[in-house]
């Protein structure tokens, strides 16, 4: 309200996506305060493979929580992290949440590597600076970044590193390396 | 009669209740990050007093919906009856791109964390 004053505050907003189990939530508690943010999911017959997602005003909805943390940087700037749904029949969410995004963390698990092949496709076709956050779980032998990024057929410029979501260093490694990879984007872009 | 009134029994009215229906706002909708200011006092029903309450300096629609405890798609609608009555102001950099120098702050920020 009193505008003229200050420098207007600036919000950003990060995506954290990946498998389901794979830790997003896990990562954005690790960093932030998680807050209990309520959204809506269509329900729907899972016994169907595919949803229409046509009319979907018209199904029941419920309401579930979704991953949501906050990093305050200093008054006025403040890094929203969101966990994207975790089922890719959500897609209509993601549009609307990665609307504007800084960018997105991918995190992977080298036990099911699949499971972020939809995260993958959908930010590089949105043409969102992501990075891919390798999990590394307890006694997993660890995989080569260089395997990694082959099995993922990455592009060169797409940071691939490893990580423990429930370390805070490592969560914060995470994030400084996205933001770095979004202003490299940003400045090799204008 | 209260034993079916807690926090796992949900809400008492279904959220979109307070929508009358409406799953989306009138006119543009809010990105979750936009920013929500009071403007004026003056809100219908306690759901738009505690919007005022809580956007007495800028507050983000996600933050919003915490607050309140309700789903952000319920928020939203709330917002747009808000904005049509002059109550709020919103104002979103969602689609601009941040500087240069903000996202230096955010990398500096991050590492002092």
């Amino acid at each position: 309200m009193d505008s003229g004053l200050s420098e207007d505050p600036v919000a950003l907003k990060i995506l954290i996506a990946g498998g389901f189990g794979v830790g997003k939530t896990t990562l954005v508690g690790s960093i932030s305060e998680i807050k209990p943010l309520k959204t809506e999911e269509v329900l729907s017959d899972r016994g169907i493979g595919v949803d229409d997602l046509d009319g979907v005003e018209g199904k029941t909805t419920t309401t579930v929580a979704m991953d949501f943390g906050r990093i305050t940087i200093r008054d006025g700037l403040v890094v929203y992290l969101f966990g994207t749904p975790g089922q890719e029949r959500f897609w209509f969410m993601w549009d609307e949440l990665s609307y504007g995004a800084l960018g997105a963390v991918v995190i992977a698990d080298t036990r099911r590597l699949t499971d972020c092949f939809p995260s993958i496709d959908y930010f590089e076709q949105r043409g969102t600076p992501f990075v891919v956050a390798v999990n590394c779980f307890d006694g997993v032998p660890s995989h080569s970044i260089e395997d990694v990024k082959i099995a993922l057929d990455l592009e060169d410029h797409v940071p691939v590193l490893m990580c423990d979501v429930r370390r805070r260093a490592s969560a914060k490694e995470v994030m400084i390396t996205l933001v770095e990879h979004s202003l490299r984007t940003l400045t090799t872009a204008l | 009669m209260n034993v079916w009134m807690d926090d796992e029994a949900g809400p008492v009215v279904r959220p979109y209740a307070l929508t009358r229906g409406r799953t989306r706002p009138s006119g543009e909708t809010f990105d979750l990050i936009a920013l929500v200011s009071a403007v004026r006092e003056g809100g219908s029903g306690p759901e738009q007093e505690a919007i005022l309450r809580a956007a007495q300096s800028p507050i983000s629609v996600a933050d919003l919906a915490v607050e309140l405890d309700l789903p952000v798609g319920v928020v939203q609608v709330i917002l747009g009856d808000m904005r049509d009555h002059g109550l709020i102001s919103v104002t979103s950099q969602v689609g601009s791109r941040p500087s240069e120098r903000i996202l230096k702050e955010v990398i500096n920020g991050l590492r002092a964390l």
